[in-house]
C-alpha cells in the first residue's frame, strides 16, 4: 500500500500544473471564487472548457474514440485535485458529465457525430429536464408527456429546478411516450432543442439571492423523433446509466478541502478578530477537517480498485451523501467563522462585477449564501433520504 | 498510489480471520473475562507460532519487519473477535519503544524474546494529574553511584500484570538535579518497590495501576543513552492509536452485521424491524460511520512513519474521528437491539464495553479534535 503517486503520475501532475498556470487567468479564479452557486456562468465557465478541449482534456470520462484523453483513474484523481487546489471554474456538467456518456451509449451514429464535438468544444451548453413540480424524489412518477404525430413528438408538460436552463441552447429530458404497468416503463430520453417554439422558461431565485434553476414549460413543442436517444420507452434505463456514470469516480474531497481553507484562512485573519482562537471553533475546523480526511481515503480506496479493475461496489454511494453533509458543515462554519458580517449579504449578482462597494470585506461576499444555497446539496441529485435508501439496500440488503 | 491489498497482506487476513473466527467465541470470551490472568497463555503462544509476535520486529532481531499496516489487519480481526491478548502493550508499544530508544544490546536482549513470544512488556507512561498530557510526567528517576532510583505512580497501564518487563516513563534527575529529560527504564515486575495493583478492563482485558517507591535499577536500565523520550513516545502512541483504530473497526463491524441479522428477524408490529425507514436509515448511517472509521484507521497507519506533525495529526484526527464513530454505532447497536441490549445474555454489552474503552484510551474525541486543531495551527504562523 502506498499513498504517494509514482513518478509517471508525478510527472502528470506538473503537466496539469503548467497547464493550469498557462490558462487560468485572475479574472476566471476570481469569478470562480466569487460565485456562491454551483456552477460558474457560460462566460466563464466555458472559457475553461475551450482551453480544456484545445488541450485535449474537454472531456476526462469518455473514451479515446470520442475524444477522451485515456487517464487512469489516478490521473483523474490528479486532475480533479489539481483543477480544486487553482481554484478553476466550475464547468457545468450537464454536457460533457451527464448527456455525453448516454449518446456514447446509447445514441444514433448520427447523433454521436452531431452532439458530441459540439459537447466537448463548448458551442453547446445543455440542461438537464427531469425533475417536475409533481416528481421530485419519485422521479419515474413523471407526467411530462410526449405524443407520436408522424416524425414528431409533441411534448407538453413541465419541467422543474432545471439549472441553467436560461443559458442552455440543448435540454435532455426524461418524458412519458406511454402509460406501461410501472411508472417506470413509457418513459423516453430526448434531446431538445431550447429554441423551439412553445418553451418558456421562468427563472427562480435560491435563498442565497443566485439564479442558477428555472422552471420550464413545454406548450404544444415539436421536437423530432430522431431526437429520441435510444428506444422509445426504455428512457428510465438511460437515465440511471447517467445517474450512475459518476458513480465509482466521485472526486470531491479537494474541493470540499479548499472551501474549508478559505473558512480557516478567514478564521485566523484580523477580519474575524481571530476567530480561531475560540477553542470551539478551533475544534469544529478540525472535526470537518478529519472528515474531509476520510472522505478523501475512502474516495482514494474506491479508485484503487478501479485502477485494478475491481468494482468497488456499495462503498462509492457514501461518497455523494458525505460529500454533501461535509459541504454543509463548512458553509455552516463558514457564516460562524465571519460573525457580524454574516448579517451583511450583497443581494447584487454577479459577485465578480459589483459597482458598488459591497458592506463586507469581498473574501466574505459568498459565505452566507453558499450557505444558504448549500441547502441544496443533500436535496438534489437524490436527497440523503433517499440516499440511504440506497445504501440500506445495495450495501446492507434490507 | 495504491490502497489495494498486496497478496502477503490478503494472506495475513485471511490466516488471522480463520483464527479469531475458530478460537474466539462467546464462551471463550467469558472465560476469559473472569480469568485472574485475563488472557489465555496458549493462544499467546499460537500468536507466536503463527509469526503475529514478531510481524513488526526487525528482521535483524529475529522479527518479520512489517508495518502498521499489517498490524491494523492483525489488529481488525482481533476486534472482530474481541481478542484479549496483550498484543498491544507488548508488540505495538513496548516492541516499538525498545526498537525506537534501546541500544543495540537492549534490542538484542529483548526482542527476539518478544518475537518467540517468551517476554512480554508493558509501557506505563501516564499519570493521574497528566490527564492525556504525554508531556506532563511526574515520575522522577534519580542517578545514584549504582545507577537509578525511580519514584512515582503510573495509572491505565495496559496488561501490566502480564508483563515481564515494564518500560517506565520518568523525568531524568542527574548530579545536576531535574534535567527536563524524560527518560524510559526497563524494570522488572518482580523488582522490589514495585507494586501493581491490576483490575478487569472495561471491555475486556486487564489493566494496572503502579506505585514506584525507591525501585533500584542498573545503569542500563534507562533505554538508549538517555536523550529525551518524549519524541519517541509520541510516535509509539500515535503508532498504538492508529492500531487500536482498526481493532475499533472491527468490533464496530461486528456490532454492524449482528444489529442488521437482529433488526431482519425481529418482528413487532407484524414485521421484521428492518421494514422501517427510520431502522433502515439507522443501519447506513452505522454502516457509513464504520466505513468512514476504516479509512481513517488506514490513513492514521500510512502515515506512521511521516515526518511528526504529519503523522500526529493523523493519529489523532483518526482517534477523534473513529472515537466518535465508535460510541454512535455501539449505542445505536443496543438501542436497536431494545432491552436485551442492554443485558449480559447478549454480547454487545462485550463489544461496546471495548469500543468505550477505546475512545477513552490516550484520549477521547474531544482531547483529540483540540490536539489536531493546536498540531494544525503550530504551522501557520499566528
Amino acid at each position: 500500500m502506498d499513498l504517494t503517486f509514482n513518478a509517471e503520475e508525478r510527472a502528470f501532475q506538473s503537466e496539469v500544473r503548467g497547464f493550469i498556470a498557462k490558462n487560468l487567468t485572475d479574472e476566471m479564479k476570481r469569478a470562480t471564487a466569487l460565485t456562491p452557486s454551483v456552477f460558474s456562468d457560460p462566460d466563464i465557465g466555458m472559457a475553461w472548457q475551450r482551453a480544456l478541449h484545445r488541450q485535449g482534456w474537454g472531456a476526462p470520462g469518455w473514451p479515446v474514440e470520442y475524444g477522451g484523453p485515456d487517464w487512469t483513474p489516478a490521473q483523474r484523481w490528479i486532475f480533479e485535485t489539481e483543477s480544486a487546489r487553482a481554484g478553476v471554474p466550475n464547468v457545468n456538467v450537464m454536457g460533457v458529465k451527464m448527456v455525453g456518456p448516454v449518446i456514447i451509449g446509447f445514441g444514433s451514429p448520427e447523433q454521436k457525430n452531431f452532439y458530441l464535438p459540439r459537447i466537448l468544444s463548448g458551442e453547446d451548453y445543455w440542461c438537464q429536464g427531469y425533475s417536475e413540480p409533481g416528481s421530485g424524489s419519485d422521479l419515474s412518477s413523471l407526467k411530462t408527456r410526449a405524443v407520436r404525430d408522424g416524425d414528431d413528438y409533441i411534448i407538453n408538460g413541465t419541467k422543474i429546478w432545471t439549472t441553467h436552463a436560461h443559458h442552455a441552447n440543448r435540454m435532455f429530458a426524461l418524458v412519458r411516450t406511454s402509460d406501461g404497468e410501472r411508472q417506470q416503463d413509457g418513459i423516453s430520453f430526448i434531446l431538445i432543442d431550447m429554441t423551439t417554439p412553445g418553451i418558456t422558461t421562468r427563472p427562480i431565485l435560491t435563498i442565497g439571492g443566485d439564479h442558477e434553476v428555472n422552471q420550464v414549460f413545454f406548450d404544444d413543442v415539436r421536437v423530432p423523433v430522431a431526437n429520441r436517444v435510444g428506444d422509445e420507452g426504455k428512457g428510465w434505463t438511460y437515465g440511471k446509466y447517467l445517474l450512475e456514470f459518476e458513480r465509482g469516480s466521485g472526486i470531491a474531497s479537494a474541493k470540499l478541502r479548499e472551501g474549508l481553507k478559505a473558512i480557516a484562512e478567514l478564521a485566523e485573519s484580523d477580519l474575524t478578530g481571530r476567530a480561531i482562537d475560540s477553542p470551539d471553533i478551533a475544534s469544529r475546523i478540525s472535526e470537518v477537517e478529519v472528515d474531509i480526511d476520510a472522505l478523501e481515503m475512502t474516495e482514494l480506496r474506491v479508485l484503487s480498485a478501479l485502477q485494478t479493475g475491481q468494482n468497488p461496489g456499495a462503498v462509492s454511494s457514501i461518497l455523494k451523501l458525505r460529500n454533501s453533509e461535509i459541504r454543509q458543515a463548512v458553509t455552516r462554519l463558514g457564516v460562524d467563522v465571519i460573525g457580524h458580517d454574516a448579517l451583511a449579504v450583497e443581494p447584487m449578482r454577479p459577485l465578480y462585477k459589483l459597482n458598488h462597494e459591497p458592506a463586507t470585506p469581498e473574501d466574505m461576499l459568498t459565505v452566507v449564501p453558499e450557505y444558504l444555497n448549500g441547502r441544496a446539496y443533500t436535496i438534489f441529485g437524490g436527497t440523503s433520504e433517499i440516499q440511504r435508501d440506497i445504501i440500506a439496500k445495495m450495501m446492507l440488503g434490507i | 498510489m495504491d490502497l489495494n491489498l498486496s497478496d502477503e497482506q490478503k494472506l495475513l487476513r485471511e490466516s488471522v480471520e480463520r483464527f479469531v473466527a475458530g478460537s474466539y467465541d462467546a464462551d471463550h470470551r467469558r472465560k476469559m473475562a473472569n480469568d485472574p490472568l485475563g488472557y489465555s497463555p496458549a493462544v499467546w503462544k499460537q500468536f507466536a507460532e503463527l509469526g503475529w509476535l514478531a510481524l513488526p520486529i526487525p528482521e535483524e532481531f529475529d522479527g518479520l519487519g512489517g508495518g502498521a499496516v499489517e498490524i491494523g489487519i492483525l489488529m481488525e480481526a482481533f476486534g472482530r473477535g474481541l481478542v484479549s491478548e496483550p498484543y498491544v502493550a507488548t508488540v505495538v508499544l513496548g516492541a516499538a519503544l525498545i526498537d525506537r530508544c534501546g541500544s543495540a544490546a537492549q534490542k538484542q536482549a529483548i526482542l527476539p524474546k518478544v518475537a518467540d513470544g517468551s517476554l512480554k512488556l508493558a509501557f506505563a507512561h501516564s499519570e493521574r494529574a497528566a490527564r492525556f498530557d504525554l508531556a506532563k510526567v511526574a515520575a522522577t528517576a534519580n542517578k545514584t553511584a549504582q545507577g537509578w532510583r525511580l519514584a512515582g505512580s503510573k495509572i491505565a497501564v495496559l496488561d501490566g500484570h502480564a508483563a515481564d518487563e515494564i518500560i517506565v516513563s520518568a523525568l531524568i534527575h542527574d548530579h545536576h538535579g531535574p534535567s527536563g529529560r524524560i527518560g524510559l527504564f526497563l524494570v522488572r515486575a518482580t523488582a522490589p518497590g514495585l507494586s501493581i495493583s491490576d483490575y478487569q478492563r472495561l471491555g475486556g482485558g486487564r489493566a494496572c495501576n503502579i506505585d514506584l517507591s525507591g525501585v533500584e535499577l542498573p545503569d542500563d536500565a534507562l533505554l538508549g543513552d538517555g536523550h529525551d523520550a518524549l519524541p519517541a513516545i509520541e510516535w509509539a502512541v500515535d503508532r498504538a492509536m492508529a492500531a487500536l483504530g482498526a481493532e475499533a473497526v472491527g468490533i464496530m463491524q461486528t456490532l454492524l452485521d449482528t444489529t442488521l441479522e437482529y433488526t431482519k428477524i425481529r418482528k413487532q408490529f407484524g414485521r421484521p424491524l428492518s421494514a422501517n425507514q427510520v431502522i433502515r436509515h439507522r443501519l447506513a448511517d452505522m454502516a457509513m460511520q464504520v466505513d468512514e472509521s476504516r479509512s481513517m484507521a488506514l490513513r492514521a497507519a500510512l502515515k506512521v512513519e511521516s515526518p511528526p506533525l504529519d503523522r500526529a495529526r493523523a493519529a489523532s484526527g483518526a482517534k477523534a474521528k473513529i472515537g466518535k464513530c465508535a460510541r454512535f454505532v455501539g449505542e445505536q447497536s443496543i438501542q436497536l437491539h431494545g432491552g436485551m441490549g442492554v443485558t449480559e445474555e447478549l454480547e454487545v454489552g462485550a463489544y461496546f464495553k471495548r469500543l468505550v474503552a477505546f475512545d477513552t484510551l490516550f484520549g477521547g474525541s474531544a482531547h483529540h479534535y483540540a490536539r489536531h486543531a493546536q498540531l494544525g495551527r503550530t504551522s501557520v504562523p499566528a
